[in-house]
């Protein structure tokens, strides 16, 4: 069947079966690779997209529950948020094998979209479902923290 | 992996600036890691570009392409190796490209391996250093050579620098670009002059990664991410229990889901090839599959852990012996004696086993995470029924590996060559997809192991007497790498405590090797990852028995190893083992371990909650890995080295019943998360030597440290892995 949704801000039509995962649609139907699958059961955090602006695990994600929803990828990141993350990734230098990085990028722009100063706790609250095997955690946190302060130090007393 | 061991470097040095296939007609045929260029196939290079060598590619365009003979997993091998050759070459680091080498054992073997194309043991700088050095010095001597004809000038005038070769007296210069036309006639020079390492300027200095932009925005390549007209997707169902095969099998409701377009038997089970993963994850789940168990392994891993157990009590093979342990220990005043159980261990990389085939009866194309080139080559080619040189791999990024993509059998690429077989080899591109529950189903663990160690002490506290017996499965057993088992000692189960680096007059270690029909493997850091901390938590509990400080207790047995206790007195230092005393419900912990010719010493802080958990808060690491290539990239690897080995140490646990695996996903096979993840500060000891590896030492020392440290908070010492199995949830 037919499921219309907005991808990376395009409207899309796709013809897939509709317990499909957005996962394997936005993979196989859409052709972005960005999303990755690592467990297929909501627990490592490497399918992470955003839905309608929350970070969402695409891989338990039925496809036919986003029919007109906004759904946005690696490949759609664009706000102020995503390119301080983005940066800041770059900075640290966070990746090692890279895989689950989409995943922890988009679970770390949700965070920042809403909270641009976050503490400790808040990052341990936000990136604990994104599993890193290369265990990066510790620049993952540091590189959330840079693109904090980047963001309340473009924007002062909006944070 | 210890190949390093048994085949020393200086036997598999050469000297490929006499390979035939040197010198400017060599072809270079390569993969674009980026994914960009699908496959260069086998056309000769445009002449436009200066090949010296089977490792650089210089561009009319001043592009620098290294060719990186080693699998990238995360690790940093093409940075590093990159960072080699731009170093004796003086490139410009932001023109460096890594292009994956194709299979090709002959210009690409790992040195340590031998003859073999593979990535492991932590050797990828360790064997290509000299080699690197040497194709960058080589490349730039024709760049400057080139220069010096077209300005009449002779070389030892001549300078470079950042892929510019000047001429100060008269003030000329040329890019590396403008030089590839001329250079390309010249005769590839047979002696090079490497640099002295005071003149370095890349090497020892932070370059960025490579890889880290194409990771940060979701354009890097991994297997998962092949695509190419008509692929389709192959799912395989696996026998429940080692060993078990296919009885018969109904495909009528698999073949009935939409996309499904056919379920072929293969030697491994029965797989379900269809035009998405999920219409073939749909169809596998609708299989009936009646498995014939009559030779598989039923025992559970209790019981396996029973039988290892009671045979530590017989005599067994002996790896190391000095002086007469047995008679020291019935003299010693002070004896005491501990057993540590290990169990076996996933490696649970985030990308899933995948690959690509696509295979003809002439040919057999691979797209892969490839880990063990030149077997997977001839093990591809087995199973398609053609020769090793008829199957091309084209190494893409992997998703991480922990070892698991480096195996004899090379599972994973011969079942989907096997799929592709059964589909009718016609060229039909098959992606291979394991999923997370087949990842931890799938066996190739590290091996469990039993431990028993005992140790007597004199009238004055001295360590006089070491005994220890190691029990477990042997990893190179009936494998390709059998032959490297000496007098029934796998090295691979007992590196780390035979060759145990404390001054001790009395050692015994020896080892009992056990069969089972669970298949195991090299897991990072390898027997490392279990004898040291055997070692390194059982030393702690002579020093406590000495009562004596275990830093200093360590230290003055370590006199005569001086980069041990070099590493050792940095993490004490840095961690302020003795000048910052630790507050009430807090402790300290310290190990040091030799891996790969790599040192690393590491102190763990943990903190007791009230609920008694045990919280990590901090990790000091030391590390000597010779000239430190590149310290962030070191640094990196000692990090994640931690939290990979505090998550195995904590939780990782396999475990079998009826032989039948109890995990399957991240849910029951815990690993280490975000919130768990402690403090870590990473200390480089500043040498000259040649560097050694750094992906997997990192691993070694930390759960001993950590056990140590739980000791020192709570006075409970931790004797079966994983740790919480003692610990309160």
């Amino acid at each position: 069947m037919a499921i219309n949704f907005v991808l990376n801000d395009s409207p899309v039509s796709l013809d897939v079966e509709p317990d499909m995962p957005l996962l394997w649609a936005v993979r196989e139907s859409a052709g972005l690779h960005g999303t990755k699958f690592g467990c297929g059961m909501a627990l490592c955090g490497a399918c992470t997209v955003h839905l309608d602006g929350k970070a969402i695990r695409s891989c338990v994600t039925p496809v036919s529950s986003i029919q007109g929803k906004q759904v946005r990828t690696i490949e759609g990141l664009a706000s102020k948020p995503a390119r301080a993350v983005q940066d800041a990734w770059i900075e640290m230098q966070v990746p090692q094998c890279g895989y689950c990085q989409s995943g922890q990028i988009m679970s770390a722009t949700a965070l920042l979209e809403r909270n641009q100063i976050p503490t400790d706790a808040d990052i341990d609250a936000a990136m604990s479902g994104n599993i890193c095997r290369c265990a990066t955690y510790q620049r993952i946190r540091a590189a959330i923290h840079r693109a904090g302060q980047r963001l309340s130090a473009e924007q002062p007393g909006s944070a | 992996m210890t190949f390093d061991i048994l085949e020393p470097r200086s036997r598999a040095r050469r000297n490929f600036l006499k390979d035939s296939t040197a010198g400017v007609a060599a072809l270079a045929i390569g993969f674009h890691w980026g994914g960009r260029r699908a496959q260069a196939a086998t056309a000769p290079t445009a002449p436009a570009e200066l090949v010296p060598n089977a490792f650089v590619r210089i561009g009319t365009d001043d592009s620098v392409t290294v060719i990186a003979k080693h699998l990238e997993m995360g690790q940093g091998s093409y940075t590093g190796i990159a960072t080699v050759l731009a170093e004796e070459l003086d490139a410009d680091w932001t023109r460096v490209r890594v292009e994956s080498a194709p299979a090709d054992a002959k210009r690409y073997a790992n040195l340590v391996f031998k003859t073999m194309q593979g990535t492991g043991g932590s050797s990828a700088m360790a064997n290509s250093w000299q080699q690197l050095r040497e194709a960058g010095a080589t490349a730039r001597a024709l760049l400057v050579a080139s220069a010096a004809r077209q300005w009449h000038v002779s070389e030892a005038e001549l300078r470079v620098e950042r892929s510019v070769v000047y001429h100060d007296a008269s003030q000329r210069k040329a890019t590396f670009g403008s030089l590839v036309k001329t250079a390309s006639t010249l005769p590839v020079p047979a002696h090079v002059v490497l640099k002295d390492p005071s003149r370095f300027t890349l090497i020892g200095t932070r370059p960025p990664r490579v890889d880290v932009p194409a990771k940060c925005d979701g354009t890097a390549q991994f297997s998962l991410d092949v695509t190419m007209p008509n692929l389709l997707v192959a799912l395989l169902a696996r026998p429940p229990q080692f060993g078990a095969t296919v009885g018969s099998f109904d495909a009528a409701a698999a073949l009935a889901v939409p996309g499904v377009v056919k379920v072929v038997q293969v030697p491994r089970g029965v797989a379900v090839i269809a035009k998405s993963f999920w219409a073939a994850k749909k169809g596998r789940d609708r299989l009936t599959i009646e498995w014939d168990d009559a030779n598989a392994e039923k025992r559970g891993s209790a019981q396996i852990m029973d039988e290892f157990r009671q045979r530590a009590e017989k005599p067994a093979t002996s790896a190391r012996k000095t002086g007469d342990a047995a008679r020291a220990l019935s003299s010693a005043v002070t004896k005491i004696s501990a057993t540590f159980e290990f169990p076996y261990l996933a490696h649970a990389p985030m990308e899933p086993l995948d690959c690509v085939v696509k295979l003809t009866a002439q040919r057999c194309d691979i797209w892969a995470g490839d880990q063990f080139q030149t077997i997977d080559q001839a093990n591809a080619a087995k199973a398609a029924g053609l020769d090793p040189q008829q199957v091309f791999i084209n190494t893409l990024f992997a998703g991480g590996s922990f070892g698991r993509r480096a195996n004899s059998w090379s599972d994973y690429i011969v079942e989907a060559v096997s799929i592709a077989k059964a589909n009718g080899a016609d060229g039909t591109p098959i992606k291979l997809q394991w999923t997370r529950e087949d990842d931890i189903h799938g066996g190739l663990y590290r091996p469990m192991y039993f431990h028993k160690l005992e140790a007597g002490l004199d009238a004055n506290r001295e360590l006089i007497a070491w005994r220890h017996v190691i029990v477990g499965q042997s990893i190179m057993a009936g494998t390709i790498m059998a032959g490297l088992i000496k007098d029934g000692i796998d090295a691979t189960s007992v590196e780390g405590a035979a060759n145990i680096a404390y001054e001790i007059p009395n050692v015994s270690v020896d080892l009992a090797t056990m069969t089972t029909g669970v298949p195991v493997l090299w897991w990072r850091v390898v027997g490392s990852s279990h004898t040291t901390l055997a070692v390194e938590a059982f030393i702690d509990e002579a020093a406590h028995a000495a009562g004596q400080d275990p830093y200093e207790f360590r230290r003055k047995l370590l006199a005569k190893e001086p980069r041990m206790k070099a590493v050792l007195e940095l993490a004490a230092q840095k961690a302020g083992w003795t000048s910052a005393p630790l507050a009430k419900g807090r402790g300290r912990g310290i190990a040091v371990a030799e891996a790969f010719k790599t040192f690393v010493a590491q102190v763990v802080e943990v903190r007791v909650e009230e609920s008694g958990r045990i919280k990590v808060e901090r990790v000091v690491c030391a590390v000597d890995c010779g000239t430190p290539i590149n310290p962030d990239v070191i640094t990196a690897q000692m990090e994640g080295g931690i939290g990979f080995g505090l998550g195995a140490v904590l939780w990782g646990n396999i475990t079998l019943e009826n032989g039948r695996v109890q995990q399957s996903n991240f849910n029951d096979y815990r690993v280490l998360r975000m919130n768990e993840m402690p403090k870590v500060e990473v200390y480089i000891v500043p040498s000259t030597d040649p560097p050694t590896g750094v992906g997997e030492p990192g691993v070694a020392p930390i759960g001993p440290a950590l056990a140590n440290a739980i000791f020192a908070a709570t006075g409970k010492r931790m004797h079966e892995l994983p740790f919480s199995r003692s610990l309160p949830g």
